[in-house]
């Protein structure tokens, strides 16, 4: 039971049940759309970048919690952030999940809240999850427009 | 049937002799005893097959259908008999209409590539139900892609039953095969197919069986059926992965060209001509899966040492318990309601993703099913993208459900 909390810490189940920044985005000038093919969850990431800032970001779609909360925290964690920090965000956020590289106790702090998704690592089939809204926002701000695919 | 209390055993068989047959049983999931639940997807196997399968490395083995030696003979004796064994199982007329596949997908993949080939021509239609597997679906739109057939899909009820109005009148002079389901995956529900093939044979028109479901659950007799085609997978009735079975009538499978070209299914081969085998072996290209084979025979001799009524008997007591206690808690719904089920249960528990589902069962040591089961267009016929499914076999018990439900509570505690 001790392991389950690990995973559905709190703040996970919060904003899984409550995703901010979660709706439509008018104004965005870049847009993916993220779909896991293997249990049917559906993303969209939209952002508005103004001079290399991502000024305003949202997120629509279903998906269980882990992919809701993973997508609602992030958007939350890029505002402001330019392009380039917004990537590294995201590779830093990947290490921390999928435990390929150590994270340092510098990153952990960076990642602040993002850092609750940490119990994922021991659930290699929820990894795509966490990640999902991570690796369609990223498209979006390469390949505007894409359809990215995580399995 | 008083479902009230989890020890009744209507059936008379021991399931705690059959749970000790099956070595994986044993083994703690997450430090608890392992409730398995996804015997849909695939069987566990008994001891029997995994010895027959390594008695057949450790002993008997060579390839088949080559040497002279007294191994290779043993080892293709073995694997004939298997052969046997599953033409008694099906009560097909002769061996000659078994053929050995890698799993079902490939059976249904062997029809459409051979038989559909030859036979179906743009603007021909194939009868689908809305209930299919994809695997029997995308073999036929694939060949729509190179013919220009028409698949014609049948709609099923909210309690997930075949439109039986819609499927009559579905014919037309244009329809060439019928390929459905006997027993649907996600939703449990069984046709009603020996109606489906007297209507269809009625037109004319052939009829493949998607068996998969079926086969481990209840006899089933092919000729009886007046089945064409009968597909199914080896790892669903308890037996190894990696081999399938095609029923097909000989009169049909003589006249299909062969499949893939190779090995052990020619008669002669010559830079100028090469001459296929006869049935099955023109459909059984290169070296099999001779061991694989043999283990299926053994699972099926497993099978058939059991009463098939009271196997079916105890797997539906286990489905009307599990009904029961599902309907009883708050916010379920159950997806399958249909008169005529197999042990199948697709259910979604409110405001819970079925993964998260699935994760917090499995802390439980209940390895359940949650996604789209292969039948992305039964979810999207309930408008749902997942579902969680909780599916029964032989060896599981009333305190399997139990051990579901009080999971179901911990879900709904962690997300209430
Ligand atoms: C109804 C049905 N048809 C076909 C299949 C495909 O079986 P296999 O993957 O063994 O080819 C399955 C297995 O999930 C099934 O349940």
């Amino acid at each position: 039971m001790n392991d389950l909390r690990e995973l559905y810490q709190e703040v996970i189940l919060d904003h899984g049940r409550k995703p901010r920044n979660f709706g439509a985005l008018p104004d965005a000038n870049r847009e993916a759309h993220g779909h896991n093919p293997l249990c049917g969850d559906k993303l969209d990431v939209r952002l508005l970048v103004k001079d290399g800032i991502v000024e305003d970001v949202k997120f629509e779609g279903a998906g269980c919690a882990i992919s809701v909360a993973s997508a609602s925290l992030m958007t939350e964690a890029l505002k402001g952030r330019t392009e380039a920090e917004a990537n590294a965000l995201f590779e830093k956020f990947h290490a921390l999940i999928t435990g390929e590289a150590d994270v340092t106790l510098d990153q952990l702090e960076e990642l602040d809240k993002l850092a609750v998704f940490s119990g994922v690592r021991d659930y290699p089939l929820r990894v795509k999850c966490a990640t999902l809204g991570w690796h369609t926002m990223h498209a979006a701000l390469e390949n505007n427009g894409e359809t990215v695919v995580t399995e | 049937m008083n479902t009230e209390s989890p020890i009744i055993r209507p059936t008379g068989l021991d399931i705690a002799r059959i749970r000790a047959d099956f070595p994986i049983l044993s083994l703690p999931s997450n430090g608890k005893r392992l409730t398995f639940l996804d015997t849909a997807a695939s069987a566990q196997k008994p001891r029997q097959v995994i010895d027959a399968e390594s008695h057949v490395y450790e002993a008997e083995y060579a390839n088949i259908h080559r040497g002279v030696y007294d191994l290779s003979q043993r080892a293709t004796v073995a694997y004939d008999k298997a052969r046997t064994k599953v033409r008694k199982f099906i009560n097909a007329a002769s061996d000659r209409e078994i053929v050995f596949v890698r799993n079902a997908t490939e059976g249904v993949n062997l029809v459409a590539q051979t038989w559909g080939r030859r036979n179906l021509r743009q603007g021909d239609q194939i009868i689908l139900s809305e209930m299919e597997h994809h695997a029997n679906i995308v073999p036929w739109q694939m060949l729509r892609e190179e013919t220009g057939l028409e698949l014609v899909v049948i709609p099923i009820t909210d309690s997930g039953e075949l439109v039986w109005e819609a499927y009559e009148k579905a014919f037309t002079s244009k329809t060439r095969l019928v390929a459905m389901t006997q027993v649907s995956n996600a939703l449990g529900t069984i046709t009603p197919m020996a109606e489906i093939i007297k209507v269809a044979h009625s037109h004319g028109v052939p009829v493949l069986v998607d068996g998969c479901q079926a086969v481990p659950h209840m006899p089933v007799d092919v000729q009886a059926l007046d089945a064409d085609f009968y597909v199914f997978s080896s790892h669903k009735l308890y037996g190894p992965t990696g081999v399938g079975v095609l029923y097909t009538k000989a009169k049909i499978l003589e006249a299909m060209p062969p499949y893939q070209g190779g090995g052990d299914m020619i008669s002669s081969v010559t830079w100028a001509k090469t001459t296929y085998a006869d049935i099955p072996q023109r459909f059984e290209a290169g070296t099999p899966n001779i061991a694989g084979t043999i283990a299926l025979g053994a699972a099926i001799d497993y099978i058939e040492s059991f009463d098939r009524q009271a196997l079916m008997a105890h797997e539906h007591a286990l489905l009307e318990y599990a009904t029961e206690r599902l309907q009883a808690l708050n916010s379920i719904t159950i997806y399958g309601t249909a008169a005529e089920k197999a042990a199948v249960i697709s259910f979604a528990i409110k405001g819970v993703h079925p993964h998260d589902v699935g994760t917090i069962l499995d802390f439980e040591g209940i390895a359940v099913r949650a996604g789209h089961h292969c039948a992305q267009p039964v979810m999207d016929r309930f408008g749902v993208p997942a579902t969680t499914r909780a599916s029964f076999g032989i060896y599981n018990d009333f305190d399997d459900v139990d051990a579901l439900i009080r999971g179901i509570g911990k879900v709904q505690e962690i997300f209430g």
